[in-house]
């Protein structure tokens, strides 16, 4: 099999060598000009490696003026967290209930869920702002607006119900005999069943909460509840072309997510190839 | 004995009771996911709609009928102008991003599954930069594109061609190489700005690794007995390729075609960091349009306007898909 379309060997090695090479090399970048000195990061021609290393630019950076690095960290962690528990619930019930449960509508309302995929945020984005004002919820500036509005998410109800639809009927009679009801199922025997599937929807929600920026941008004023996202564009803004800084700042806000990918890059690679989300 | 037979009006009701208990039981399961799409997703959509027919700037003003879509649909109208330029540059967006990225990702996905010695460890790298967050990606970009001491000046440099300005560079590409080789060449042929295609290339870096991803499962659900059965019957490798691997893979291939024409167009972040629209808004694609007209002018009618605009927009979109399942959805082969 694997002689299908076959490059000869060294073509294929030089091609995807390559390729990793631009893959990573930003990341390469970003880490050694946070640790350059100022005049070292600004040469022609650029210093593939610092000359000496400066840690204490993390420092600087972290402390810059005007930046709440600590305070956005909490607000990131706080909203991501919130939002993750919150989606994983909601997920969980409505794909469970989806799967397993036997109601009135269950086929039209399935289709109507999956059509409000086809809603864009475009479309949507004014009427929440709007939404949010103190005319209506009063959740403008709040870490409500950062929260609400993201504990659903019908990607996620829908593999978690391609999972729930997986458990064999024998178990879930058996459970029945033994006069389970459907929490007691669903929590004892169905949740322990899916659980690759919990693993990769807290995965995958907790990565976008930590990556938004529209909407808090827009939906946030005060710095002191503003997320990381938002707080580095404020800092890249604030520190012109002084690149050490700005790429120790861009550290801040990859490292975690880098980390937590690298040790967890199984869930994540399978989750996007079995639901297709792109952010 | 005859006690022991449940009369048959107390069965019926106690099964109706059980499928009521059981429907009410649903509804609780489903009551937070369905009331939360209803309030964020459904009601927006549909008042967006209503909003499109006002005037509203920072308060609601007044009902205003067609008024925002004649100021942006009527060549002679206010918006007109703005709006026609953001939709060239989205288009030109959209070319300059999607077929690239689904070329080198799907000779990756065709290279990492031929089967490699470190297939996982090439998949996780190529997927790096799909994870990381498009805000700080594109910071470093910046840092990468920047006009004196950028690393990708010092690249040209090193084939012997001059410093760019990159994402300050307004003019158009071909009209730049034109110019290089001496020749005039019209406006009207400048063809998209270097600023737009210095964050198309962002934008490259950025998705390639998700649709490898994409592809590679695609290739992996492949049976291989078809390729074993085609062999035996002396089919050659590219006649595998042509008649098996790429009909095989064509659902797949339609799948990410639209979904990256359609996150290409919806595409706001990268460009807001990167560029923010300018250089002379050469790089304002239609949600940028949107954010300035609804979010940064707010005073003058921007969520009454800014809502005629994604109204508009979100119809474009409908119908490129749309065209996209007409066109190519008729070659996508199911098997």
């Amino acid at each position: 099999m694997t002689r299908a379309f076959a490059l000869p060997s060294l073509a294929k090695h030089t091609l995807l060598i390559v390729g990793a090479a631009v893959a990573a090399f930003p990341f390469y970048w970003m880490i050694t000009t946070s640790f350059k000195e100022f005049g070292d990061a600004a040469k022609s021609p650029p210093l593939l490696w610092p000359t000496s290393w400066h840690p204490e630019n993390w420092v600087e950076a972290w402390q810059y003026p005007h930046t709440l690095w600590a305070n956005a960290f909490a607000n990131t962690i706080f909203v991501a967290t919130l939002t993750t528990v919150g989606e994983l619930t909601t997920s969980v019930l409505a794909g469970y209930a989806f799967a397993r449960m036997r109601f009135r509508g269950r086929g039209i309302i399935f289709a109507l869920l999956l059509a409000t995929l086809f809603i864009p945020s475009e479309a949507t984005i004014i009427p929440n702002f709007v939404l949010m004002s103190r005319r209506y919820l009063g959740w403008y500036d709040t870490y409500t607006a950062q929260i609400v509005p993201f504990l659903v998410s019908v990607f996620s109800i829908f593999l978690l119900r391609q999972f729930f639809l997986a458990i064999p009927g024998e178990l879930h009679d058996a459970a029945r005999i033994d006069g389970a009801g459907h929490l007691r199922f669903l929590w004892s025997v169905g949740l322990p069943l899916v659980r690759p599937a919990l693993v990769t929807v807290s995965l995958l929600t907790f990565l976008n909460a930590w990556n938004a920026f529209l909407w808090p941008l827009i939906i946030t004023s005060r710095p002191e509840i503003r997320p990381i996202q938002v707080m580095l564009v404020q800092f890249t803004s604030e520190g012109g072309s002084r690149y050490h800084l700005l790429m120790a700042g861009a550290a801040f806000v990859i490292l975690p997510t880098l980390v937590v990918y690298l040790i967890a890059q199984r869930y994540f690679i399978e989750g996007v190839a079995r639901t297709g989300i792109r952010g | 004995m005859a006690a022991e037979v449940i009369p048959a009006n107390i069965r019926v009701a106690s099964r109706r009771r059980r499928i009521f208990l059981e429907n009410v039981e649903a509804y609780l399961f489903l009551a937070p996911a369905l009331l939360l799409i209803g309030l964020f997703q459904v009601v927006p959509g549909i008042s967006a709609f209503a909003m499109s027919l006002t005037r509203w700037g920072v308060i609601y003003e007044r009902w205003a009928w067609f008024e925002n879509y004649a100021a942006i649909l009527d060549p002679s109208g206010a918006r007109f102008g703005e709006f026609v330029n953001a939709l060239g540059v989205t288009v030109w967006y959209v070319l300059l991003t999607v077929p690239i990225e689904m070329t080198i990702a799907l000779i990756v996905a065709f290279v990492l599954y031929q089967g490699t010695r470190w297939r996982s460890a090439y998949r996780v790298v190529y997927f790096m930069p799909y994870i990381t967050s498009v805000v700080a990606a594109a910071t470093i970009f910046e840092w990468m594109f920047d006009a004196n001491f950028g690393f990708l000046n010092y690249l040209l440099g090193l084939v012997g061609i001059g410093s760019q300005a990159w994402l300050r560079e307004p003019r158009g590409v071909i009209q730049m190489i034109g110019s290089a080789f001496g020749a005039g060449v019209p406006d009207s042929l400048a063809g998209p700005s270097l600023s737009l295609v210095a964050v198309s290339i962002f934008t490259i870096w950025h998705f390639i690794g998700f649709q490898t991803v994409i592809f590679l499962a695609g290739l992996t659900n492949i049976s291989r007995e078809l390729y074993e059965a085609a062999r035996i019957d002396g089919a050659g490798e590219r006649q595998i390729l042509r008649r098996i691997t790429l009909p095989l893979l064509s659902p797949t291939l339609f799948f990410v075609g639209i979904i990256a024409t359609v996150g290409a167009m919806r595409s706001f972040s990268q460009i807001y960091v990167l560029t923010n629209g300018g250089p002379l808004d050469t790089t304002r694609t239609v949600p940028l349009l949107i954010f300035h007209t609804f979010f940064e002018r707010t005073a003058v009618n921007g969520i009454g306007l800014g809502a005629a605009m994604s109204f508009i927009f979100v119809l474009i979109i409908i119908a490129i898909t749309l065209f996209q399942f007409r066109v190519l959805g008729r070659r996508v082969f199911y098997d």
